[in-house]
C-alpha cells in the first residue's frame, strides 16, 4: 500500500447474485489529488463509489482509509471519518423537506456543537461557497433547477468541511458553461480546501480540466490509472475508444491539445 | 496540518489582550468546524464594541483552519472597511490568509427568516383559510368526479379504450386480497354485537331477538361500513400512493406526453374495480358478521344454529340486505375517486405524498361516514 494513500481499495469482489459487477479491483486515492473514475455505463462506478462510503458491503476484499480496514472500525470512529466524508449523489439527494439552507444545517446539527446563529452563518458561508445565490437558501429542493439542486448539495457535502469529497457525476445535466463553472468550482475548492476528490464522470471537459489522475473501470477491474495525456496513449480498446472517439477527440480539440 | 487523524484536534481558543490603541486577538489551538462553537461568543463581543479599525489578529499561535474556521476569523474584521489589509494581521500562517480572504469573497448574508406571529386576528385567518381549503377541496372533488365520469360514458361506446389488464390487476388487488381481512373484521363485530344483546335481551327474556339484532345491525350497516372503512384504509391510500409516485417521477407527465389520458389509464380501472368489488365484499362481510353472531348466539345463548337460521329467514325482511348492497358500490366509488384524486394532487416533493396520502385516507373515511347518514335519514323517510 502507498504511503500517500488516503483510501486504498484492495482485492474488492462485487457481485448481484451470479453477476459479477467487480473482481480482484485495486484502487488508491492519494491525498490531495483530484482522481477521475470512468467506465462505461453498467461497470459498477456507482457501487464501486457505495462500497468505499460503506454503503454496501463488499462481498470480497476491503477498503482502507488511512491505512484502517474500514470494516473494522468501531461505530464510533466510524462516524468520525464519516463527518470527514463529503458526498454528492447524482441526484443530489438533498431531504425534500427541508430548504436548502436546512439541508446544509443538517450534518452542523449532527456532527458539532454550536449556537444556532453561528451555524446558520456558516450555513449561509457554505451555500456562498458552493456558487447560490442568498435567495436560493429558504428555497426547497423542489423548487430549484437541476443546477441549483447540485450546487445546494455541494454546499451540504462541504458542510463539515470535509477531507475527501465524492462527486457522483457532478456535472451531468448541466449546460456546458453551468459545467465548466461547476468544474472550476471544484478546482477551487479542491486548492483552497486541500481537498482529496474523487469524481464519477462522463463528461471528457471535466476530466481534462480538472482531474489529476483518470482511473479507467473496464472488464471488472481498474484497468489503469493514470494522468489523462499517459491514459490516452493505453493501448487497451475500451480506453482508445473513450478517448479518441469523437466525443474524446473534441474534447480534447477544445483543450488545445 | 489538514489530514492529521481527527481524533487529534485542539480546542480553540482566544486571548483578547490591549496593545496601545489596538486590541489584539491571538488566536490558539485548532480552528475547525468542530472546535468554534465555543469562540463565537467571544468574537461577537470583540466586533461589537472595538472600532473595527483597531482590531489585529495574531495567527501566530494559529493550529488548523477549515473554511467554518476562516469565517470566523475573518468576520472579526468584517465591519472594517478594509477587512483583510494587512494592518489586521501579525504572524504567519500557510493558509490562514488565503482562506479568510477566500471564504470572504464569496459569503453570501442569508435574510432573516420571519419570526412567526401570532394573535387573535391570525387564528381568525386560519380558520377562514380552513374553511376556504374544505369548500374548494369538496367542489375539486366533484369536479374529478364529473371528468371520471365522462371518460367512464366515453369508453362505454369505445369499449376497445377501457384498460381491462390494468381493472382486473386493480379488482384482484382492491377486492380478492382484502376478503381475508374484511371477512375477519366482520367476523368480530357480529359476534360484539351478539354479546352485547345477549346480556340485555336475555334479562328481558328475549334471547332469541339476538337474530334479528344481529341480522339488522350486520346488513344495513356493518357489512357495508367495515367494508368501506377497510376500504379507505387498504386501497385509497395505495391508490394515493401508486399515482403520488408515479406523479413525482413524472410518469404521468410522460403518459399525457405519449397521448395517454391517465384518467384512462389511471383512475377509470381503479374506480371501476372498486365500485365493482364493494358489493362482492360487502356480501362476503355480512355473511361472515352473521357467521360470528350466530355462533355468539349459540355458545352464549344456546340458540342453535339451525334455529338461528330459520329465524333469520322467517323475521328478516330482503329489504334490509339490499339497503345494504345498495351503499356498497357508492362507497367503493367515493373511496376510489377521493383516492385518485389526492394521488394526482402529489407534488414533487416527499412530503406532499405523506400529506396527500393522509388527507385522502381521512376524507375518504370522512366521507363515507357523512354518506352513511344521508343513507340512514334517506331510508328512514322512504320507510324501508
Amino acid at each position: 500500500m502507498t504511503q500517500d494513500a488516503l483510501i486504498s481499495v484492495r482485492d474488492l469482489r462485487t457481485a448481484f447474485g451470479p453477476h459479477v459487477i467487480h473482481e480482484n479491483l485495486d484502487l488508491d486515492i492519494r491525498r490531495g489529488e483530484i482522481l477521475g473514475l470512468v467506465g462505461g455505463s453498467g461497470t459498477g462506478k456507482t457501487v464501486l463509489l457505495n462500497t468505499i462510503l460503506g454503503l454496501k458491503q463488499p462481498d470480497g476484499g476491503d477498503v482502507f482509509f488511512e491505512g484502517h480496514r474500514y470494516g473494522g472500525l468501531s461505530v464510533a470512529e466510524r462516524r468520525k471519518v464519516n463527518s470527514r466524508w463529503g458526498v454528492l449523489f447524482q441526484n443530489g439527494a438533498l431531504f425534500t423537506s427541508l430548504t436548502v439552507r436546512e439541508n446544509v444545517m443538517a450534518p452542523l446539527r449532527e456532527h458539532v456543537s454550536m449556537p444556532p446563529a453561528l451555524m446558520e452563518e456558516i450555513a449561509g458561508m457554505k451555500i456562498g461557497l458552493a456558487g447560490l445565490s442568498p435567495e436560493a437558501a429558504d428555497r426547497y429542493p423542489s423548487e430549484l433547477s437541476g443546477g441549483m439542486r447540485k450546487r445546494a448539495a455541494l454546499a451540504r457535502a462541504l458542510a463539515l468541511d470535509p477531507d475527501i469529497l465524492f462527486l457522483d457525476e457532478p456535472t451531468a445535466g448541466l449546460d456546458p458553461i453551468g459545467a465548466a463553472a461547476f468544474d472550476s468550482l471544484i478546482l477551487e475548492l479542491s486548492q483552497a480546501l486541500g481537498l482529496t476528490v474523487l469524481m464519477i464522470t462522463h463528461d471528457l471537459d471535466s476530466l481534462h480540466a480538472i482531474c489529476d489522475r483518470v482511473a479507467v473501470l473496464a472488464d471488472k477491474k481498474v484497468e489503469a490509472v493514470a494522468p489523462i495525456e499517459a491514459l490516452m496513449r493505453n493501448p487497451h480498446p475500451w480506453i482508445q475508444e473513450y478517448f479518441h472517439g469523437p466525443r474524446g477527440r473534441a474534447a480534447l480539440a477544445g483543450q488545445g491539445g | 496540518m489538514r489530514g492529521k487523524a481527527l481524533s487529534q484536534v485542539d480546542a480553540a481558543g482566544s486571548v483578547i489582550r490591549q496593545d496601545g490603541a489596538k486590541t489584539v486577538v491571538e488566536l490558539h489551538g485548532d480552528w475547525t468546524v468542530e472546535t468554534i462553537g465555543s469562540t463565537d461568543a467571544d468574537l461577537r463581543r470583540v466586533e461589537e464594541t472595538t472600532a473595527p479599525g483597531d482590531i489585529v489578529i495574531d495567527l501566530t499561535h494559529l493550529g488548523r483552519v477549515d473554511t467554518a474556521g476562516a469565517f470566523i476569523i475573518g468576520r472579526v474584521t468584517r465591519r472594517c472597511g478594509e477587512p483583510d489589509g494587512d494592518f489586521h494581521f501579525i504572524g504567519d500562517h500557510p493558509t490562514a490568509r488565503r482562506l479568510i480572504e477566500e471564504v470572504r469573497a464569496r459569503t453570501t448574508v442569508c435574510s432573516e427568516e420571519a419570526p412567526p406571529t401570532f394573535g387573535f386576528g391570525k387564528a381568525l385567518a386560519r380558520i377562514g383559510a380552513g374553511l376556504e381549503a374544505m369548500a374548494r377541496e369538496i367542489l375539486d372533488t366533484l369536479g374529478f368526479l364529473g371528468r371520471t365520469m365522462i371518460t367512464g360514458v366515453t369508453s362505454l361506446f369505445v369499449p376497445s379504450r377501457l384498460r381491462l389488464t390494468p381493472t382486473i390487476w386493480a379488482m384482484e388487488e382492491v377486492g380478492v386480497n382484502a376478503m381475508p381481512i374484511i371477512a375477519t373484521l366482520s367476523f368480530f363485530i357480529g359476534a360484539v354485537v351478539a354479546y352485547m344483546g345477549a346480556n340485555l335481551l336475555q334479562s328481558l327474556g328475549f334471547s332469541v331477538f339476538t337474530v334479528e339484532l344481529v341480522g339488522i345491525a350486520v346488513l344495513r350497516e356493518f357489512g357495508v361500513l367495515i367494508t368501506a372503512i377497510m376500504l379507505a384504509g387498504r386501497s385509497d391510500s395505495a391508490f394515493t400512493a401508486q399515482i403520488g409516485a408515479m406523479k413525482m417521477q413524472q410518469e404521468v407527465d410522460a403518459m399525457r406526453v405519449l397521448g395517454l389520458d391517465p384518467f384512462e389509464v389511471l383512475v377509470l380501472p381503479r374506480v371501476i374495480a372498486c365500485t365493482l368489488m364493494a358489493p362482492l365484499l360487502t356480501f362476503g362481510a355480512m355473511i361472515s358478521g352473521v357467521f360470528g353472531g350466530m355462533l355468539v348466539a349459540w355458545s352464549a345463548q344456546d340458540i342453535s344454529p339451525s334455529l338461528f337460521i330459520t329465524r333469520f329467514h322467517e323475521q328478516l325482511d330482503w329489504s334490509h340486505f339490499l339497503v345494504g348492497m345498495s351503499k356498497a358500490p357508492v362507497f367503493g366509488l367515493v373511496v376510489a375517486i377521493i383516492g385518485c384524486r389526492q394521488g394526482m394532487q402529489v407534488g414533487g416533493d416527499v412530503e406532499s405524498l405523506g400529506r396527500r396520502v393522509t388527507a385522502s385516507v381521512v376524507q375518504s373515511i370522512f366521507a363515507v361516514i357523512v354518506l352513511e347518514a344521508l343513507f340512514a335519514m334517506l331510508y328512514l323517510e322512504l320507510g324501508i
